[in-house]
């Protein structure tokens, strides 16, 4: 295009200063110093650095987990020689793609007792990175459709709640205030016959939790290395000793593997098979509505969930496509099970309509939780098998890989998800349907 | 005064004799059939339609399709009221109601707009740099936030219009009917295989309606006509109008949206499978980018056109044009043509090919500026020679056309910049499964378009070009950027992002197209960018000093076009979304005031209304019953597998952890099945009809899940042995007939047969034959008392029934429930597959360690080896006894060592089910504990602290009653 | 829609299909020894492989044929089925 030729521009352009970003904090006052200059002299927020010849450790993955990991590492064991390769752009992987559910509602403690770190964690994590993540506490609603469903919720909090996790089951009145918009009738397929509702859940914006993370570790001085493809990891002796990217090689005996999907193709470089699988998941938002929930709500049989963004988009998802993908384009059959199980409950929104769909390849692991362990090679560490789960825990999962990483060792949260447990048969089944990620009919 | 902007004539698609009354935001208004709403609205002289999001700025029509951005209306009133429509897309109807989204007291006057003072306060990304602290503000803010970006308001009641779904299967889709669509559908009708032609709008021609161009010696509308003769008549092609194809899914499947007029079904969902797929999408035309730029009376040149030449429409009276190609050309003529005055041409390219000498003239345009705050009254220009003011109502822009590659993309398609486009083009496919044709394609012009699409419509086929007089030939695009440097500058107006925003962002290091869009929501909005995208990579690729070429696109996600979740679901949601599988007594059940429950896809009597007031009291008299006379319960939802074949015994001696090929003919067997991993899969009893002919019993909820896992076993693991298998579930009805008194109530149903234990031994399995239906007796009791499953083809199911109830009558008999099931079988410590047995217990864990064979392999024996299932602290089934009637124990409960008082304390174990014992008058339990048996003896408390229960346990066996089966052997 | 070619029935929708999985790895007979990490490897270990997944299908809702595929995991190509009862592979 004309316009984009150099001398002739009617916009300007913006002089490439510093690629590092050294941000100050943000505060009232700076947005109102900036407002006076037309908001043309922020600092640079993402970082976007060139590779160095080596690091003392490299995560692989500019994702959540990935930048968590290197900011906790800075932040809390001064370690700053590290680096965050990525192969595409920071923050452009599945920590884009989910849809933002943070909760802790597990039935299993082991789940539970990371889900629950990283709650905490999340509630104050907008100071801690000085960046809104904006989270928004409204509570998620299990809605329950028969008395052994029920049971089977009464279960699961009573498990929670011995070990001090909050939620409460709810009556179809107290779900009827809550949520006027659900069909509650008695005669509906799937009635309704009461809920679990954990309050302290919700929805966060999740790029800011990438940006704000990739800000803050940038400030720490951490490296974060966008569109630098992994292409071999060097072993020396039983130890890694370094990455072949298509930036040049990066030395270092340190390296942890947070690619989501990438992470099987990854470990295979070394003759790593893990037991991970890739998957599908597909999302949906909608054209945007005035508010008509707050929270987020499940259906209990079929794979649903819903909620409201503050653009008053209804976002919404359901199961994995059901077969090993890498293509993040989705099939029609599981947005068909999206929209009836969403009109069953919400029989209002049939004039909705779905403004965007999208796909996000999950890696699946066989027991349906993750894998956050050392592994027979020394330096080399993995982070996969999040499920559709990794997002919640994106703040405990950096702070244990920065402990890893940093010490050698494995924090007691993580011990029961290193990758030993499939050799042992010490499996963390939360789903209970054995080892394969996808359910019969 | 109607219609103040309707010419005297033309509007190849209105109906004049047909006048349509509709109101707009509370206005009456009358327009012709045919019209659009933004049509309608325009003629009636209507420019302001809405306000825009952030700094709710008037906004006008600006486009005439689906990539309208501002003009977003709510259509119809109750419980049809539909949000967000496209003023661009609604066809007018008499007394059709239609309002704006935003604006209050009214479009015209917004106070929201005086938030525009705070604009500078508000930059890109504004949000997530406070209302960190206090934790408490971000909530308020957030309250407030969603409140203000409430837009499209829906009714509370559900949906009454009805969606359905086809399916439909052809040779060649086309997709598309302007030129290049409606040459491919008839060249590849011509070839004899089955052709699809699917076009969006409601009549064929595309881009062929806004203009007057002759094809070969004819009218454009006579070339159209002609084709769509020859495709109405071919009975291999089928023609689809109103459709919109909304994406691509792999191997050549796609999902469409019909809309359907006058009828009760209002959209209809397509599912068209092609073996080939023509791509006539076309381009859309982009705006440019100056100060002002989103002015209501601005609009797209076509769009400007196409109201002129399909509805006799005048956007304006006095337009100037500003364009950057040579496409508007068309446009004046249509406009003036339409009695508008075109006051002046305005082209960004240093020597442009204005080819108007009627109107004043300028190239080489540096800067243009809207004047006017509502709607437009003038425009200033910067020129080389110097600054113009003009005064105008309308102002046509063109910076350009972008093809419409939403579906080649989405379908993997490859493409690349082309700068004769000034944007991305298709790479052709290679495997000939797809091909673009036409604009969409990046050929310039309806000969081309005609050409290449009757070759892609027919790979065999070599037409030649048509003589087009009128064509154009090229859409190379000149300056888009022709703002001044300041000023209000949007490049998406459906998101109200301007130059500025992404400026902004760009500066803070959110350089890439992803971060720009998500940082500044540029593309996000209700037209998905479809106007937007490119302009702005473009302003990205100059503010970071790249090339467009560099920057690529954004993904394209379908649906092209938002689709309802009415249509998806067509048919299949509410009581339809799942089958309700129901019992051949299903019906007598009902009729005695059975309380049904789900159990999986079925539904079954959870207990009798009449034997009680409550749940409790109810299935308390049914199994004392059962216990002291006689029970019956209908038990035909258990999965029934026939297997036949020499070696059924060997394949369930794999699949089952105990031995089968040793059982005798005319005897069942209970077993157990592990998933590989060694965990309990699945629980039944097994019967050996015959030597080679045998049936297996499934939980209800597992048939399907056995079947696959039994299929599995035979055709992956050992497809040498000879055996056949069939689900039989649906063809018998079973009944479970229990108590001391079943077999005199047996034996009288079968016509006084010996029903002795020498003639039905316990655990045996025997036909009989009553008035020549097969009466099958297999003596098992779930109970635990003297009892027999007695089955019948499942049309004699009533009737068998029926006759039992009759003659047990003197025995006192009664039917019973699922909870009185549950309470008699924990009675037994019997297990349920879904509550005791969740996926998660080992045959170890709950006492079935015995039956799992030393002397032959099966399915899960090499993971029982595994560390895990030595360990110590595994929890195993135990029983729980109450030491008094009340309260309950809650299924689900935790078991602690002290009682809860909300301080956390480590889990013992839990309760898995939970029952009222007749036997016992005590509430008893099933559960699973650390320690298991070795805890006999042991107190515990069981809290349900989400229930608010709570009661003293202590730990027993779990076999309550009649430990060593005397009675059921009876 | 992705579609497979059932050796019995011809090309189908994937909706007709239940997925089984990786079919890479064959059930190691389990009456022999059999150490922790070979059937670790065959239980929970995937190959995940993107350009040629082997891979279960189990033909539900038409034949009831176990079939055998290789698949492009990336593409959704299907380059190959078979019936896995008419190519029984060694333990």
């Amino acid at each position: 295009m004309a316009a984009a030729s150099p001398g002739s521009s009617p916009i300007g352009r913006i002089q490439s200063a510093a690629r590092r970003c050294r941000p100050r904090p943000y505060s009232a006052l700076g947005l109102a110093t900036h407002a006076l200059r037309s908001h043309r002299g922020w600092a640079r927020a993402l970082p976007d650095d060139e590779p160095r010849a080596g690091y003392a450790a490299v995560i692989v993955g500019a994702g959540g987990h990935g930048l968590a990991a290197a900011y906790y590492l800075a932040r809390d064991h001064g370690l700053s020689n590290i680096a965050v390769v990525d192969r595409g752009y920071l923050g452009g992987g599945n920590i884009t793609r989910n849809t933002a559910i943070v909760r802790s509602n597990y039935f299993l403690p082991e789940r539970r007792e990371f889900a629950q770190m990283a709650l905490a964690e999340w509630e104050h994590l907008s100071t801690d990175l000085n960046f809104n993540i904006m989270f928004s506490q409204h509570g998620i609603l299990n809605l329950g459709h028969s008395d052994a469903q029920l049971a089977d919720f009464a279960r699961r909090a009573n498990a929670m709640a011995v070990a001090g996790v909050e939620s409460e089951l709810l009556t179809v009145d107290q779900i009827a205030k809550l949520v006027p918009r659900l069909d509650l009738s008695a005669s509906a397929r799937h009635p309704v016959v009461g809920g679990l509702f954990q309050p302290r859940a919700g929805t966060i914006r999740h790029d800011a939790v990438a940006w704000g993370y990739a800000r803050a570790a940038g400030a720490l001085g951490v490296d974060i290395i966008q569109h630098c493809d992994v292409e071999g990891i060097r072993t020396s002796g039983g130890r890694v000793s370094g990455l072949e990217t298509s930036r040049g090689l990066i030395a270092t005996d340190t390296v942890v593997l947070a690619a989501s999907a990438g992470t099987t193709g990854l470990a295979r470089m070394v003759d790593l098979r893990l037991p991970v699988e890739n998957h599908l998941l597909q999302a949906a938002v909608s054209e945007p509505l005035a508010p008509i929930m707050n929270q987020i709500v499940t259906h209990g049989l079929l794979n649903f969930y819903v909620s409201q963004t503050d653009k008053g988009e209804l976002l919404m998802g359901g199961n994995i496509d059901g077969f090993n993908s890498q293509n993040s384009r989705g099939g029609l059959a599981p947005m068909e099970e999206v929209a009836r199980a969403c009109l069953s409950l919400f029989p209002s929104l049939g004039r909705v309509r779905l403004l965007r769909t999208w796909g996000g390849v999950v890696d699946m692991s066989m027991d349906g939780s993750p894998i956050v362990s050392h592994t027979p090679i020394a330096g080399l560490m993995v982070n996969t098998g999040w499920c559709y789960g990794g997002f919640k825990a994106t703040p405990a999962v950096g702070i244990v890989l920065a402990e890893m990483i940093a010490t050698g060792t494995t924090p007691t949260v993580a011990q029961p998800f290193s990758l030993d447990r499939f050799h042992t048969g010490r499996v963390v089944p939360e789903e209970g349907h054995g080892p394969k990620p996808w359910k019969y009919h | 005064m109607s219609q103040t902007h309707r010419a005297a004539h033309g509007g190849a698609l209105i109906d004049r004799d047909v006048p349509l009354r509709f109101s707009f935001n509370g206005k009456r208004f009358v327009g012709y059939r045919g019209d659009t709403l933004a049509a309608a609205l325009l003629a009636n002289g209507v420019h302001v339609v809405g306000r825009s999001l952030k700094y709710r700025r008037p906004r006008g029509i600006f486009t005439a399709g689906p990539d309208e951005p501002n003009a977003i209306v709510t259509v119809g009133e109750g419980a049809r009221r539909t949000p967000n429509l496209k003023a661009t897309e609604v066809l007018i109807r008499n007394g059709l109601v239609a309002t704006s989204q935003r604006g209050w007291p009214s479009v015209d006057f917004d106070v929201g707009a005086l938030t525009a003072v705070l604009r500078p306060f508000l930059p890109a990304g504004f949000y997530y740099k406070t209302f960190m602290r206090p934790r408490q503000l971000w909530p308020l803010v957030e309250g407030v936030l969603r409140r203000a970006a409430a837009s499209g308001r829906l009714s509370p009641v559900a949906d009454p219009d009805r969606y359905d779904k086809r399916h439909l299967h052809c040779d060649v889709l086309v997709i598309g009917a302007g030129p290049a669509g409606l040459a491919a559908a008839a060249a590849a009708a011509d070839s004899g295989v089955r052709v699809v032609l699917a076009e969006s709008e409601p009549q064929l021609g595309g881009c062929l309606l806004d203009g007057e161009i002759i094809i070969d010696g004819d009218s454009s509308r006579a070339w159209i006509d002609a084709n769509r003769g020859r495709l109405q008549t071919a009975e291999n092609a089928t023609i689809l109008t109103d459709t919109t194809v909304f994406g691509g899914y792999g191997h050549n499947r796609f999902g469409a949206v019909q809309h359907l007029h006058d009828r009760p079904t209002v959209q209809r969902y397509w599912q068209i499978q092609a073996g080939r797929v023509v791509f006539a999408t076309g381009a859309l035309e982009r705006p440019l980018l100056f100060a002002n730029n989103d002015r209501p009376g601005v609009m797209l040149a076509s769009a400007a056109q196409r109201y002129a030449r399909r509805f006799g429409v005048q956007p304006g009276r006095r337009a100037v044009v500003v364009t950057n190609n040579d496409s508007t050309a068309s446009a004046v003529v249509a406009l003036r043509e339409t009695g508008v005055e075109i006051v002046a041409v305005f082209d960004t390219r240093a020597t442009g090919a204005l080819g108007d000498p009627t109107a004043f003239s300028a190239a080489g345009v540096r800067g243009v500026k809207v004047n006017g705050r509502g709607r437009v009254k003038g425009v200033t220009v910067r020129t080389t020679s110097g600054r113009r003011d003009v005064d105008c109502d309308l102002v046509c822009v063109s910076g350009g056309w972008t093809p419409t590659v939403h579906l080649h993309s989405g379908t993997g398609g490859r493409t690349w910049f082309d700068a004769r486009w000034g944007a991305f083009v298709p790479d052709p496919t290679t495997d000939g499964s797809s091909a673009s044709a036409g604009a969409c394609a990046g050929t310039v012009g309806v000969a081309s378009a005609i050409a290449h699409g009757a070759t892609a419509g027919d790979p065999n086929s070599d037409p030649p070009s048509p003589v087009v007089t009128g064509d154009l030939d090229d859409v190379t695009p000149g300056p888009t950027m022709i703002a001044p440097k300041r000023g209000h500058v949007f490049v998406d107006l459906s998101t109200d992002v301007d130059v500025h925003a992404v400026e902004v962002a760009v500066g803070e290091g959110y350089d890439g197209v992803q971060h720009v869009k998500r940082y500044t929501t540029m593309g996000m909005g209700p037209d998905q960018g479809k106007s937007a995208n490119v302009n702005g990579a473009a302003v990205i690729a100059e503010l970071s000093g790249r090339s467009l070429a560099e920057m690529g696109t954004t993904t394209y996600r379908p649906p092209y076009v938002p689709i309802t979740l009415g249509a998806l679901a067509a048919r299949e949601s509410g009581t339809r979304i799942a089958a309700l599988r129901m019992t051949p007594m299903h019906d007598w059940h009902t009729a005695h005031d059975a309380v049904m429950m789900p159990s999986a896809l079925w539904s079954r009597p959870r207990y009798f209304a009449a034997h009680g007031a409550d749940v409790v009291t109810a299935a308390t008299a049914e199994a004392r019953n059962v216990r002291d006379n006689v029970g019956l319960a209908d038990v035909s939802t258990l999965g029934k597998i026939e297997l036949r074949g020499p070696d059924v015994g060997v394949l369930l001696d794999l699949v089952y952890t105990n031995r089968f090929s040793t059982l005798a003919v005319g005897k069942a067997r209970y077993g157990v099945m592990l998933r590989d991993d060694g965990y309990v899969m699945d629980d039944g009893t097994t019967s050996r009809l015959d030597a080679d002919r045998w049936l297996l019993t499934t939980t209800t909820g597992n048939a399907e899940a056995v079947l696959q896992h039994l299929e599995s076993c035979h055709q992956v693991l050992r497809p040498d042995l000879d055996l056949a298998m069939a689900s039989v579930t649906d063809q018998w009805a079973v009944v479970s007939l229990a108590g001391p008194n079943s077999r005199a109530v047996l034996a009288g149903f079968l016509d006084g047969a010996d029903v002795s234990s020498d003639e039905v031994p316990f655990m045996g399995v025997r036909d009989f034959d009553l008035g020549g239906v097969i009466v099958r007796v297999t003596r098992v009791s779930f109970p635990g008392e003297l009892g027999f499953e007695v089955a019948v083809p499942a049309d004699y199911g009533l009737a068998m029934w029926e006759r039992l109830m009759k003659i047990g009558e003197p025995w006192a008999i009664i039917p019973y429930g699922l909870e009185a099931m549950d309470y008699l079988r924990i009675e037994k410590g019997h297990l349920v597959v879904g509550m005791d047995i969740d996926g998660r217990v080992s045959p170890y864990d709950v006492g079935l360690g015995g039956m799992c064979s030393t002397t032959k392999d099966f399915i899960g024996r090499r993971s029982l080896e595994m560390p895990v299932f030595a360990d110590q602290d595994r929890q195993k089934l135990v029983g729980f006894m109450a030491a008094h009637r009340d309260p309950m124990i809650v299924a689900g409960a935790q078991l602690v060592a002290d009682a809860f008082d909300g301080t956390p304390q480590p889990s013992h174990g839990r309760v898995t089910s939970s029952a009222f014992s007749p036997v016992l008058d005590r509430p008893i339990a099933l559960g699973l504990l650390v320690g298991g048996t070795d805890r006999i003896g042991a107190r515990l408390h069981a809290a349900s602290p989400i229930t608010g229960d709570q009661v003293e346990v202590e730990v027993v066996s779990p076999h309550f009653y009649d430990p060593s089966g005397q009675r059921q052997r009876a | 829609m992705l579609r497979l070619p059932c050796p019995h029935c011809g090309q189908r929708d994937v909706t007709e299909f239940t997925y089984g999985g990786d079919a890479s790895a064959c059930r190691p007979d389990t009456i022999t020894p059999v150490d922790d990490q070979r059937w670790a490897g065959y239980l929970f270990m995937r190959t995940d492989s993107v350009s040629d997944h082997v891979e279960y299908w189990h033909h539900t809702f038409g034949c009831r044929s176990w079939v055998r595929a290789q698949r492009n995991t990336g593409t959704n190509e299907v380059m190959a089925a078979v019936l896995a009862r008419s190519d029984r592979r060694s333990t």
